[in-house]
């Protein structure tokens, strides 16, 4: 469980720091009058769909901190085998980064007022989006061709599993994109324009570093490190 | 603390109308049934939870007449048993209480108590309902698939989850899984809307420090929610591949009914993990709103301010992050390293600390209060009873050496109805006599309410003090009959029958409660706008029950904090929130 405890701890430090700006120390009972709130003073103050992002992107790290703490338990039993992994997911990860540049891309645009580039970016990312899709698909026709089944072993169950939760998210970002150009296309208004497609780059980054976590932890290039935390929690 | 920024002189305008788009609901089906206005489906939330918990109420009577009279009901037997079991502890736990306290009190009291309009996300907060309609439909469709619902116990604990020996091994755990997997999906979708709601939609005065506790309870517990309900849906999938598609993740090499299984491999103890992860924060999920409803009903009906509101803030959110690391102590009895039991066995009674600072500040808050044993009070006062009952209890069981004898009887079960049933039903009780004026604009009749408070407080206890006594004895949980055994004397039969009666009881209790709800929306006596004489903004909305956006043209502003009750030198033994300071209403200076 040493990953989601990891996970947590970091949870707790962006929790406790933003507690500690927020004047728990008040008396509150002494104080009468019109409080002007933090959140008033600040000019950047974040909008409410931003905000409502970082807490899902916290409950979807979550998510996939537990299914790493599972495999990285998991793998310390005796009878563990890894899963040669399949040359294609280095190709599919170069398409998850591209697809990840063209978002930014795409926002940066937007800043500019470039709708063209917005749409472009968008275009291109979405397209990226589904090849990386395609991609990690022909990976699991490769794999069951070759005989691993997703139930032939441990380390194929888990690589199936996660490979598919990380899927499912990033259809769920394409609907997000889809709707997005939807937007786009019917006049939205710049402003909003630019916040649909800034939560819509934030998201792809992070499923892209979520991305680069599994598979780090797939191929076995982080065995070591899992190694040193799991030292330091027992 | 001196120079803090606030202003008592100067006039400040309020929040402008239209910062919040509000959706209008253009036709019946709209309004009333896929309403995006939280307090509708605040009631939708509500009502569900409670007609899958009225299930979950006849299911425990089945069990208890099992127990009380075993061999006199045939059409009873151990496999149904262990279904019913596993149904009633699932559906109480998850279905009614967390579904009630954060979608049901979560969504009427969060917009109202900080001054916004509605959720922020108020189509997002429509999805989750029906999301969570539809898991409580799956999991009452269990109970007509054949084989019947999964009897796996509450905590599903593979391999025996998905081996043939166990009820329900066809449909009943597929389908169970799948309605775990959408009530989190649907629970994620509601959850975001609080917090960011709490977060972001405070009105104009309102600080995080001058939040109602029930807001801090709720808002804490829906965070520990949405990290910890990822363990379970993390569990639930994992286990759903290997009862689906033959992984082995939590199946080790087993022989079933004479025959090596296809499975191999696997870490029942995995699931244990996962399974906690998500099991014991949820403990405090349902504890927290019911600590912070329960602050506020007791200041309201004891005229006074709540002591400590400081250390209730941070007892709330110190009990929140410890819950995290107390996980394992559910697993003394699985196999652990003893160290791990050392640690596990450390946090879990720092927890008491945080803990006993809220009891103790109930207390002083009752302490010269001006008390009136109002229903609500009556509850308040019956929660914080049974809180520490099953608390104590809570102590013996966090030390393993106390726990490994107890874990497998009845004692386990006494002190968890006790802190995780009784205690927090008691909570939600109070909470709808508190607040049913303002969701219907009706009091809910006194002489029922007394009725029925007696009756369930009384009659809980029936059932449930003798049941320490019983685990002491050794009496062993699960079991469908206990039969002929020698360290069970005839005496603990009886008592047997006894709890039986009184749970049967108590359950006819609960249909009064039903009948007044009902009766009392007809009937019941005008309430008014704010019944109580409470301080807090839900009860001075301009209109009761609040129409849709909750506010007039303008947005409350706040200027004091949630109780200033009893108040020296003021004019009513209580000051809103939204009531300007003195000086500040001589200039008249507000438009």
């Amino acid at each position: 469980m040493s990953a989601i405890i990891l996970f947590m701890a970091g949870v707790a430090v962006i929790a406790g720091w933003w507690l500690s700006q927020q004047r728990l120390a008040a008396k509150p009972w002494l104080e009468e009058g019109v409080i002007v709130d933090l959140r008033e003073h600040d000019s950047s103050s974040l909008p409410a769909a931003k905000i409502g992002l970082g807490v899902f992107l916290a409950v979807v790290g979550s998510l996939f901190a537990l299914f790493i703490s599972a495999y990285s338990m998991r793998m310390t039993m005796v009878d563990w085998r890894t899963l040669p992994v399949p040359a294609l997911l280095w190709f599919n990860t170069g398409v998850l980064v591209l697809s990840s540049v063209a978002l930014q891309w795409a926002y940066m645009a937007a800043r500019r007022n470039d709708m063209d580039g917005v749409v472009l970016g968008l275009l291109g990312g979405g397209a990226l989006a589904v090849t990386f899709l395609a991609g990690q698909l022909l990976a699991w026709r490769q794999l069951s061709a070759a005989g691993y089944f997703v139930a032939s072993n441990p380390a194929n169950s888990f690589f199936y599993l996660i490979t598919a939760v990380h899927g499912l998210h990033l259809i769920g970002g394409l609907v997000a994109l889809g709707r997005a150009m939807f937007r786009l296309r019917h006049g939205a208004e710049a402003g909003q324009m630019r916040l649909s497609v800034e939560l819509c780059a934030i998201y792809w980054h992070f499923l892209l570093l979520v991305w680069l976590v599994l598979l780090g932890l797939l191929t076995g290039w982080t065995d070591n490190f899992v190694d040193i935390c799991r030292q330091l929690l027992t | 603390m001196v120079d803090v920024p606030f202003d008592t002189t100067a006039g400040i305008p309020p929040a402008e109308v239209g910062e919040v788009e509000l959706y209008h609901p253009k036709s019946w089906w709209t309004r009333y049934v896929f309403s995006q206005d939280a307090k509708v489906i605040a009631i939708q939330y509500s009502m569900t939870a409670m007609a899958i918990g009225m299930v979950a109420l006849v299911l425990s009577w089945l069990m208890r007449l099992q127990l009380g009279f075993p061999g006199t009901f045939s059409f009873i037997d151990a496999n149904q048993y262990l279904q019913f079991i596993t149904m009633h502890g699932m559906i109480m736990v998850i279905y009614l209480l967390t579904a009630l306290f954060l979608g049901g009190f979560g969504n009427y009291l969060i917009p109202l108590m900080v001054g916004a309009r509605d959720m922020v996300f108020p189509y997002v907060n429509m999805l989750s309902y029906w999301v969570y309609l539809l898991a409580v439909l799956v999991l009452a469709a269990t109970f007509f698939v054949p084989g019947g619902p999964t009897g796996a116990g509450w905590t599903l604990y593979p391999p025996q989850a998905i081996l043939s020996g166990t009820p329900g091994q066809d449909w009943g755990i597929i389908l169970m899984l799948a309605s775990l997997i959408l009530f989190i999906i649907g629970f994620t979708m509601g959850g975001l809307n609080y917090v960011v709601t709490v977060l972001q939609a405070r009105t104009r005065g309102m600080t995080l420090m001058r939040l109602p506790l029930t807001v801090w309870g709720i808002f804490t517990a829906t965070i520990m929610a949405l990290l910890a309900f990822p363990a379970l849906f993390v569990a639930s999938v994992m286990l759903l591949f290997d009862r689906l598609l033959g992984t082995s993740f939590f199946m080790p090499t087993l022989v079933e009914m004479g025959q090596l299984t296809k499975y191999g491999g696997g870490s029942p103890i995995l699931f244990q993990h996962l399974f906690w992860f998500f099991g014991h924060p949820e403990v405090y999920i349902v504890a927290l709103p019911a600590f912070g409803i329960i602050s506020d009903l007791i200041s309201v009906h004891a005229r006074k301010n709540i002591f400590g509101y400081r250390m209730m803030v941070w007892a709330i959110v110190a009990i929140g992050a410890l819950s995290f690391v107390v996980w394992a102590h559910h697993m003394y009895v699985s196999g652990m390293h003893p160290y791990f039991g050392f640690f596990f066995a450390t946090t879990t009674l720092i927890i008491a600390i945080p803990t006993a600072i809220k009891v103790y500040n109930w207390v002083l808050t009752l302490w010269r209060g001006d008390i009136h044993l109002t229903v609500p009070m009556l509850f308040a006062l019956a929660f914080i009873i049974t809180f520490v009952n099953g608390g104590l209890t809570g102590l013996f069981l966090g030390n393993v050496v106390v726990d490994v004898p107890l874990s497998d009887t009845m004692f386990v079960v006494a002190h968890f109805h006790m802190v995780m049933g009784i205690a927090p039903i008691m909570a939600v009780f109070g909470g709808i006599y508190h607040w049913y004026p303002k969701v219907t604009g009706r009091m809910l009749d006194e002489t029922l309410g007394r009725f029925h408070f007696w009756v369930s407080f009384l009659g809980a206890y029936a059932v449930f003090f003798p049941m320490h006594y019983l685990g002491l004895l050794g009496m062993p949980r699960r079991y469908h009959d206990i039969g002929e055994t020698s360290f069970i004397p005839a005496s603990a039969h009886d008592l047997n029958a006894f709890m039986s009666v009184a749970a049967l009881i108590v359950g006819f209790a609960q249909l009064v409660f039903l009948f007044n709800l009902v009766w009392s929306l007809f009937k019941g006596k005008e309430a008014g706008g704010n019944p109580w004489g409470g301080a807090s903004l839900e009860w001075q909305t301009p209109e009761t029950p609040p129409g849709h956006g909750n506010w007039g043209k303008e947005l409350p502003i706040v200027y004091r904090w949630a109780y200033d009750y009893s108040v020296p030198g003021a004019a009513r033994d209580f000051v809103p929130q939204n009531e300007p300071p003195a000086g500040l209403a001589a200039q008249g200076s507000r438009p």
